[in-house]
């Protein structure tokens, strides 16, 4: 009981002379000093995030001005390699485009179709709800199981695209859709959609769970017509940071494409149609060990990425109005 | 909540149309199917025959389903010189400590960042939640010269240490405890003489459960179905699932093939189904604020 008063007087006391006595600087050291376990607590994460997320990227900056094959030490090169990037090395812009191709399908179809979706989803009853919950996300967690798309469209007459297409008279002999330049990209991004109802699609299902049903009511009443302005003037607003959430994980998920293409497609896909940066700097880093070049091209993507979360982030806030 | 809507629907306070009832069902019935056919096709290709390969078209569904594929997977795999309880003790070593490490060093850090308001404890968590724009492909090359030079290169530590670090799982944790943990019970504890610890350990983990069950899947399902990272070369610190994808990639066959696919799939997809509820709840509060 003792122990008890002491503390209620040390807070009151506290509240107090922060208020009123002492300068901001001293409040905070004041505060740092007080709740010292919250940085022992966040110490262990800290060190963690500064090791493999903030130094990875400061490493991958400072390498991109420099040459460096990993046995030499780097040798400062300034802007040679962004320059050499841009003007001389036409893979690059190819890998470039690819990217921004399947990054510009691939995300805003995923982000939509996942939204779209949970939404249909949502007013089914509970049960059917997690039916068509797991049968919409099962395949993004399921690993490898995009290769089944492998068997779909085997190059041979055993593949089931071209079995039917066969039989039903449209093609005369099997095309090998994996190695065709016309067919690998949309296949690869119909694969990719395939797999991306993941974690955004989730957190939609769930945060169209949270909206406050007497908004809805309130909003018939105040003259919402259809369940589109429902969604527009209601459901989205209420759900914005859910879906900038989403938004990140999708643009993450959008440009990191390339173990799809590499699984189906093989590496490099025919005539490098479906080579994209993460191809590209996987080649100069495995294959050729120009660790500077690669960390240019890995500086480029981020740039990318984070410009898309950006512009999605402006986007994003003019929802509702 | 569903038979709620569908009564206020009949009430006409929620403006329904039957057509778009029917376009919406429509609409999912066709994604349903696309969702859901190549998942249904490479289950039913584990169980064909090898006589039932090689049709013209190929049949949607078997005539005389068989086990032979998932047997002779095993026996391919079990003539690696490594033993499958080597790959399979990996799998679990690796997950166990990747999991573990990130649940506590996740959880610490949520509950730090979300209650104890430490100054600097806002740029911390504007930190994690920009963190999640960083993709792996950015950090890759630096990880590699950074594995290089702490020597972690073909180890376990290099298998989960670095998971350590990933952020979503926090992200979502501190998430949850911000929107299901009042302020006020904290702060009753703190009055009582609770250490920030104990506050931790006794009253908040046990209310975030499902944040828990979800960061702890999300960490499993990634170590899971992380591929070969190159990081490591020694056959007998691989796991399961870097075995099972190198016989995918290596089998003529697309039975042995489909099968070692439906094995790997049916963990993290039984995974889920358990605890779909939790990470749905979980989900909820994933929100991210500006």
């Amino acid at each position: 009981m003792s122990d008890n008063a002491v503390a209620v007087q040390e807070t009151q006391e506290e509240v107090y002379v922060s208020k009123t006595q002492v300068t901001r600087w001293q409040y905070t050291k004041r505060e740092m000093k007080k709740k010292w376990a919250g940085y022992v607590m966040v110490a262990p994460f800290f060190i963690m995030f500064m090791a493999f997320t903030v130094v990875p990227v400061a490493v991958s900056i400072l390498l991109s001005f420099t040459n460096f094959n990993m046995l030499e030490l780097p040798e400062i090169c300034w802007f040679d390699n962004y320059i050499r990037l841009f003007l001389e090395d036409d893979l690059f812009l190819t890998a470039f485009q690819n990217t921004l191709i399947f990054a510009i399908t691939t995300g805003p179809l995923s982000y939509i179709l996942s939204f779209l979706l949970a939404w249909f989803i949502n007013e089914l009853s509970p049960r059917m709800r997690s039916i068509v919950t797991f049968v919409f996300y099962g395949p993004s967690i399921s690993g490898s199981a995009y290769l089944v798309w492998k068997l779909i469209f085997q190059g041979d007459i055993y593949g089931l695209a071209n079995g039917f297409l066969m039989k039903m008279g449209l093609i005369s002999k099997p095309i090998v859709f994996l190695q065709n330049t016309t067919y690998i990209v949309p296949i690869c991004i119909v694969v990719s959609i395939w797999t991306s109802l993941g974690t955004a699609f989730l957190s939609f299902i769930a945060g169209l769970q949270g909206v406050d049903r007497s908004l809805y009511e309130a909003g018939a009443v105040d003259g919402v017509k259809n369940r589109w302005q429902e969604l527009w003037y209601i459901t989205l607003p209420s759900m914005k940071s859910i879906l900038m959430f989403g938004a990140v994980l999708s643009i993450t998920g959008a440009f990191g494409f390339g173990g799809i293409v590499n699984a189906l497609c093989g590496n490099p896909s025919t005539d490098y149609v479906a080579w994209t940066l993460q191809h590209h700097m996987a080649d100069y880093l495995g294959a050729r060990f120009e660790v500077g070049y690669a960390s240019c091209i890995s500086i480029v993507l981020f740039v990318l990425m984070f410009g898309a979360n950006i512009m999605i982030r402006n986007a994003l806030s003019k929802v509702g109005r | 909540m569903a038979k709620k809507l569908r009564t206020r629907k009949h009430a006409v306070v929620l403006n329904r149309s039957v057509g778009g009832d029917t376009a919406i069902t429509i609409v999912l019935t066709i994604f349903g199917l696309f969702m859901f056919l190549p998942m249904y096709y490479l289950v039913i290709t584990a169980f064909k025959p090898i006589g039932e390969m090689f049709l013209t078209p190929p049949n949607f569904y078997v005539i005389k389903p068989t086990f032979q594929n998932f047997i002779d997977l095993f026996a391919s795999m079990t003539a690696t010189w490594v033993p499958i309880s080597r790959y399979a003790f990996n799998t679990i070593y690796i997950s166990l400590g990747a999991t573990f490490g990130c649940l506590i060093i996740g959880s610490m850090a949520a509950y730090a960042v979300s209650k104890v308001r430490f100054p600097g404890s806002r740029i911390v968590s504007q930190l994690i939640t920009y963190s999640l724009m960083i993709s792996s492909t950015v950090t890759g090359i630096a990880h590699f010269i950074i594995f290089v030079a702490l020597g972690w290169l073909n180890t376990y530590t290099i298998s989960i240490v670095p998971v350590w670090a990933s952020t979503l799982g926090l992200y979502l944790m501190k998430n949850f405890i911000d929107s299901t943990v009042p302020d006020s019970m904290i702060e009753a504890a703190r009055i009582e003489g609770c250490s920030e610890f104990r506050i931790y350990l006794t009253l908040v983990m046990p209310l975030v459960k499902p944040a828990w069950l979800t960061l702890m899947i999300t960490v499993f399902q990634s170590v899971w179905n992380a591929g070969a990272s190159g990081y490591v070369y020694s056959e007998n610190l691989k796991t399961f699932s870097e075995s099972i994808n190198n016989i995918i990639s290596a089998s003529g066959t697309q039975g042995a093939g489909s099968a070692a696919t439906v094995i790997m799939m049916s963990v993290p997809i039984i995974v889920f189904i358990i605890s779909q509820s939790k990470i749905v709840e979980t989900m909820g509060s994933s929100g991210m604020k500006d």
